[in-house]
């Protein structure tokens, strides 16, 4: 994952990240391009781990809200496969694009093959690597397509100036990147506002 | 028991002019203060720590043989604690204007050979800053690793990052506000009025211990949240029935007279009015128009925010405040909200969620 977004954010970034989890994302940024990384996270484990990193993470409940962060605040907001354990992706994302001036997302893509056969062949949930819960327990509330999530973009006026489609893995095969909404199990936007 | 043993407290003395924010003067002071932990070579690992309302000097350890009680914050400093003694040079001072040994409205003025009582002018907490400064240079110190404090002592911790923003490289503001609201000011009042009040204190040669006992209780009050009054008191009845009369009935009523007695015994009314009135004029943010983010963004340290979920005197949401407007002026910030049914007090209470977060932080590189 870090390998992919790495090429597309500038040294010393101010960079917002929105579920930072363990903070390891922050930590390489941070070691590698010296950016200035400020993490969220709603877990009292995840948030002890940043700051054992010596990263700067705040407690907060993405759910309830990010107007405490101001408009265009940060270099870049980033959502690593997060978007879809949130209540409202939809109201999520718009508040993302207003406090970066570009953002990057990760969603892990519902459309799978591998999820298509597991509905199609058993009748159950599917559960895979990207996708590792089991439907009583997910987090994952609004798992959706990358056909879905691209729309949802395109109605909210916002440009999708990058993506990199890759498998649970992180690498980027032949066939994901010819056939994405069947074969991509995790996708990468770079996202702005269309202006 | 404290790991730390007894700890003899020493005298920083100053003998020039003092000015004060309110533009007035002392003539010189002295400050009473405790070091716990050793100096490094480097002069590098010096933790102050700032004490609230009613706090003292003596943070840690014991002060003699026969204590039984260890210092205000001795859960929290130690060897191994939150403010490890093994790594850190901890100091802890009583506050200008204080009852335990700095110079206050319980000394002797030079000029009447009497004690100062409400001559003594009233000190703010820039004023504390500045002393502790001078105390800081005194004990050879270049720069605190860190300044951290709950409460009236958060706030100073805040105050350090603005005023000295060179000297200070982590800053741990614990259960804290940006400024009072009215309605922590009003409590505040309430107290004062208890004191002032009280026919002792006008007679001016009397200690006017019920009305610093009623002050207590009243604040009191405000450092428990509900759930820890209903799980240390409930209804419970001190007698066996309700005798329809005035006496102590309810275990909280008790419990609330006892810590007025105690309490009043120990400290001075004077310094009560003083430390109130200094919380009420906190406003870091005077100096900039009254805008916070403009306040903190000359400040150079790495903070550390800490609420606690049922503190309702300085809640979680006052401590989002200082968080956002960190924020918003681009400073590294972090900030955790314990869980816990102790209220303000929280702050005091060994949590080890609280512990090891304090610990994280100081032991980080940032």
């Amino acid at each position: 994952m870090y390998k992919i977004v790495n090429k597309w954010i500038p040294k010393n970034s101010h960079i917002l990240d929105l579920g930072c989890g363990d903070g390891s994302m922050l930590f390489e940024l941070k070691k590698e391009l010296n950016i200035n990384g400020l993490g969220v996270d709603i877990s009292e484990k995840n948030i002890q781990l940043s700051l054992s990193k010596g990263l700067n993470v705040i407690e907060q409940d993405i759910d309830q809200g990010l107007s405490n962060f101001g408009d265009q605040s940060f270099d870049l907001v980033l959502m690593s496969q997060s978007i879809q354990a949130l209540k409202r992706p939809d109201l999520a994302l718009s508040e993302i694009i207003r406090i970066g001036k570009e953002c990057i997302v990760s969603i892990p893509n519902f459309a799978n093959f591998k999820c298509r056969l597991q509905l199609f062949l058993t009748g159950k949930m599917p559960v895979s690597s990207a996708l590792p819960h089991s439907w009583y327990s997910t987090p994952n509330l609004h798992l959706c397509s990358l056909k879905d999530f691209e729309s949802l973009c395109e109605n909210s006026n916002i440009k999708i100036s990058e993506k990199k489609l890759i498998k649970a893995s992180g690498e980027s095969t032949f066939l994901s990147n010819f056939f994405p909404n069947l074969f991509a199990e995790i996708a990468v936007y770079k996202l702005e506002k269309k202006s | 028991m404290s790991e730390l043993g007894i700890i003899e407290p020493e005298i920083f003395l100053f003998e020039d002019t003092f000015s004060l924010e309110s533009g007035k003067r002392l003539d010189g002071f002295e400050l009473i203060y405790e070091t716990y932990g050793k100096l490094s070579d480097k002069k590098d690992n010096a933790v102050l720590i700032c004490h609230a309302l009613s706090g003292n000097h003596h943070a840690a350890g014991l002060s003699n043989e026969n204590d039984k009680r260890p210092g205000w914050w001795n859960e929290l400093i130690g060897p191994g604690k939150a403010f490890d003694t093994e790594k850190y040079f901890v100091v802890s001072l009583n506050n200008l204007g204080g009852c335990h040994g700095s110079t206050g409205p319980s000394s002797i003025n030079p000029l009447t050979n009497e004690k100062f009582g409400k001559e003594f002018p009233l000190v703010t907490v820039k004023d504390w800053i500045n002393s502790q400064n001078l105390l800081r240079s005194y004990l050879g110190i270049d720069r605190w690793l860190a300044v951290a404090g709950g409460s009236l002592g958060g706030m100073q911790a805040l105050q350090w990052a603005i005023d000295y923003p060179d000297l200070v490289e982590k800053s741990i503001v614990i259960a804290a506000a940006p400024k009072l609201s009215a309605q922590n000011i009003a409590f505040n009042e309430v107290a004062r009025q208890a004191i002032v009040n009280d026919p002792d204190f006008e007679k001016g040669t009397h200690h006017p211990k019920r009305g610093l006992g009623l002050a207590r209780m009243l604040g009191h009050i405000t450092y428990l949240s509900e759930e820890v009054m209903k799980e240390k008191f409930d209804r419970d009845l001190k007698k066996e029935k309700i005798e329809y009369g005035y006496d102590v009935e309810f275990e909280v009523e008790s419990y609330l007279r006892y810590q007025a007695d105690n309490f009043s015994d120990k400290f001075d009314a004077h310094t009560y009015l003083l430390m109130t009135k200094a919380l009420d004029y906190f406003d870091p943010a005077k100096y900039f128009d009254g805008n916070l983010i403009s306040s903190l963004e000359q400040t150079k340290s790495n903070f550390l925010i800490i609420s606690f979920s049922s503190d309702w005197r300085f809640s979680p949401k006052r401590s989002k405040e200082i968080v956002n407007s960190l924020v918003a002026a681009k400073k590294p910030v972090s900030y955790v909200n314990i869980e816990s049914f102790q209220g303000h007090d929280g702050f005091l209470f060994p949590d080890n969620r609280y512990v090891n977060t304090i610990k994280t932080f100081l032991n980080s590189d940032v």
